[in-house]
């Protein structure tokens, strides 16, 4: 006798909607013990320095903040262009071109002082990543080509461009060869928010950003219009809606975010370009988008939950020799999950045993 | 730098030695993708092979092992993508997105205490022929078996698609979903063998990069290989025979690029690696400028997720 049917469900459920990238991170964490033991870690203790260790002091907390800082404004960008039925996996290529463009304004202001200089830096790091995604986005409206590779391609361009420059023409001249600039002046600084922490006032830019997608997703027609493409393509050329300048529009933006995010770290916490001036998290950002459901406010709680597996792979790197590239394969467990409990939304799990005994009562 | 036909022949030879994991990685995908799925995890699987491939080498110490080693792996991580697309109905690319960063994490994880030991010599066939004929010597012979595999896989892959029942039913699956089922073909399951088969080729891969090619693991040694290859599936119009043509060009431009670096040309090497990655471009953007032509050759319901009401 069959115990259970699985039954496709008349609607999609909302609740389950926003409760299965919980279930998706409990089912991660799981699987993630089940590793560490196979790894040869108590898994228990194992878990507890990924998860509480890094962010049991305020420290911590300020450095969980400063990771998620960017990894929340990618992930907005993001949802910008995921919504509307746009594939740009190119944002690690964004922030990057970002970062070079603001860099280079920065180091234009070399040994200058002055309140307008960081304002130029972060407009040009917005300028340089929406420029940079306009690249896919050009090539997709008026030569049809895939913007899942162009923009992937991309990313690859812009770090070997950068690579060329802290190498060459842009290294410091007194560093000693070390691949790095100069470090930019203090005007060209993100202001540090609290003594002794690296929190920096990117944060805010990432607070803009959540309130603003906010507004357009569920207070504007162009929300309207990138939620119609979403479902379809078809119904959105039916309705007449400008489909080229709509993907244009939101690949500039999303490029936007992610230069900004560029800015951020290099403004912030690194305050010079160097080699490395992102983890990844172009790429993480994409799996930060997917949990927070493409929700302004879904996004920080994602980008926090996100950010803590940087924070824990680093700890557990220190404390248990754990590889640090654990992090990596927990936010890809993360993604797996979220998509497969996405099951839970369109079909629902009958039990067939308990309607008998009701009949027979 | 003499450029006598000897030299032109090592070269081809090195050009078409660059070309093979293009070839292996992008012929599986290619059948994956005539069922109609579309697996962003290429780059995924290939590195997962590279090092399931290495470590098996250089623990067991037998290269059937290794190679053979290197498939199923690409066939485990690809049933998680199967699973999840056919079974769980998830959407392709956010699936294939999370198989890539999952697979470089995982390879890494894997592959920790294998970095920086040196890879073992894979034997090669027909060597003594490769340097007593001039010119198509080194073009011919002294290759890896993989190799040879990898140039014959796309004629195999063509006459399997056009020829045989079982390719002429991935076609039908790809094409058109609901009559293909109506007419009693399970497409879940041709969906799910596809897939596992574009796993083992990228898994070959892999191995083909960490066991042949360059014998040793470096994190991250897939560099992009595996985006390139699904470029080359969309450079071929979904044929099999013109990935041959585009890995070649690749390949070229791969191996060109190298020697203008060691001959010290003043273009800065950074330009010259990119090379590969802003030509792919171009050839995505001159491929599919011909929107019809795309649209003629794509499987129709690629990317698009099938569930058969019960």
């Amino acid at each position: 006798m069959k115990l259970f049917k699985i039954v496709k469900r008349d609607e999609a459920s909302k609740l389950i909607f926003f409760l299965t990238p919980i279930l998706a991170i409990i089912l991660t964490l799981i699987f993630g013990a089940l590793i560490f033991y196979f790894l040869g870690f108590k898994p228990l203790e194992a878990l507890k320095f990924f998860f509480i260790v890094p962010i049991n002091n305020v420290y911590g907390f300020s450095e969980l903040l400063l990771k998620a800082t960017p990894l929340c404004l990618i992930a907005i960008g993001l949802s910008f262009c995921f919504k509307s039925n746009n594939w740009n996996i190119g944002a690690e290529g964004q922030l990057t071109f970002g970062g070079i463009v603001s860099g280079g304004v920065a180091l234009l202001f070399y040994g200058q002082e002055g309140f307008y200089i960081l304002p130029i830096v972060v407009l040009a790091g917005a300028v340089g990543g929406m420029l940079y995604a306009l690249i896919p986005a050009v090539l997709k409206t008026y030569f049809n080509t895939n913007e899942i590779l162009v923009s992937l391609m991309l990313v690859y361009v812009s770090k070997l461009l950068l690579d060329y420059l802290v190498v060459g023409p842009w290294s410091n001249p007194e560093g000693f060869n070390f691949p790095e600039t100069r470090q930019f002046s203090e005007s060209a600084r993100m202001p540090i928010l609290f003594e002794g922490l690296r929190i920096h006032a990117g944060i805010f830019i990432a607070l803009a950003a959540v309130i603003i997608s906010w507004v357009v997703f569920y207070k504007t027609y162009l929300g309207f219009q990138m939620k119609v493409s979403g479902f379809s393509l078809k119904t959105a050329k039916y309705a007449g809606y400008k489909g080229k300048t709509m993907i244009l529009l939101v690949f500039m933006i999303s490029g936007a975010c992610a230069g900004l995010a560029g800015v951020g770290e290099i403004t912030g916490p690194i305050g010079q370009l160097h080699r490395m001036i992102s983890p990844d998290y172009g790429f993480t950002a994409i799996i930060v988008a997917f949990l927070g459901r493409l929700n302004p406010i879904g996004i920080i709680f994602a980008s926090l939950v996100v950010a803590l597996t940087y924070l824990g792979a680093e700890t557990a790197q220190i404390f248990l020799q754990i590889p640090k590239y654990t992090g990596q394969v927990f936010q890809g467990m993360i993604l797996f999950f979220l998509l497969a409990s996405d099951y839970l939304l369109f079909f629902k799990i009958k039990f067939l045993g308990m309607k008998k005994n009701e009949l027979r009562h | 730098m003499s450029l006598d036909i000897n030299f032109i022949g090592v070269l081809i030879a090195s050009i078409m030695a660059s070309s093979v994991p293009l070839i292996l990685a992008a012929s599986g995908e290619l059948i994956t993708e005539r069922s109609g799925v579309l697996n962003l995890g290429v780059e995924g699987m290939m590195i997962i092979g590279a090092i399931s491939g290495f470590a098996l080498m250089i623990v067991t110490d037998n290269l059937f092992i290794a190679i053979i080693g290197s498939m199923l792996a690409g066939i485990i991580i690809s049933s998680i993508f199967g699973f999840l697309t056919q079974s769980l109905l998830t959407n392709h690319v956010a699936t294939g997105l999370a198989l890539t960063i999952f697979g470089i994490g995982m390879s890494a994880m894997l592959g920790k205490n294998f970095v920086g030991i040196p890879g073992k010599e894979f034997p090669v066939l027909f060597d003594d022929l490769s340097e007593t004929i001039p010119f198509f010597g080194p073009i011919l012979f002294g290759h890896s078996i993989v190799f040879y595999f990898a140039f014959i896989l796309p004629f195999l892959t063509n006459y399997f698609l056009k020829r045989t029942k079982l390719g002429l039913m991935v076609r039908a699956v790809g094409d058109s979903p609901d009559s293909a089922s109506n007419q009693g073909i399970n497409v879940i399951l041709v969906r799910y063998l596809c897939i596992l088969y574009g796993g083992a080729m990228c898994g070959l891969a892999g191995a083909y990069l960490s066991l042949i090619y360059t014998p040793q693991w470096i994190e991250n040694m897939t560099s992009g290989r595996g985006w390139i290859a699904l470029a080359l599936v969309v450079f071929s119009t979904w044929n099999p025979i013109k990935i041959l043509i585009g890995a070649m060009i690749f390949g070229g431009i791969t191996i060109i690029q190298l020697h203008m670096q060691a001959l010290g040309l003043r273009i800065p090497v950074q330009f010259l690696s990119a090379l590969p990655y802003i030509m792919t471009i171009i050839v995505l953007v001159v491929i599919s400028r011909d929107s019809r032509k795309i649209k003629l050759s794509t499987p129709s319901s690629l990317g698009k997720t099938f569930y058969k009401e019960k």
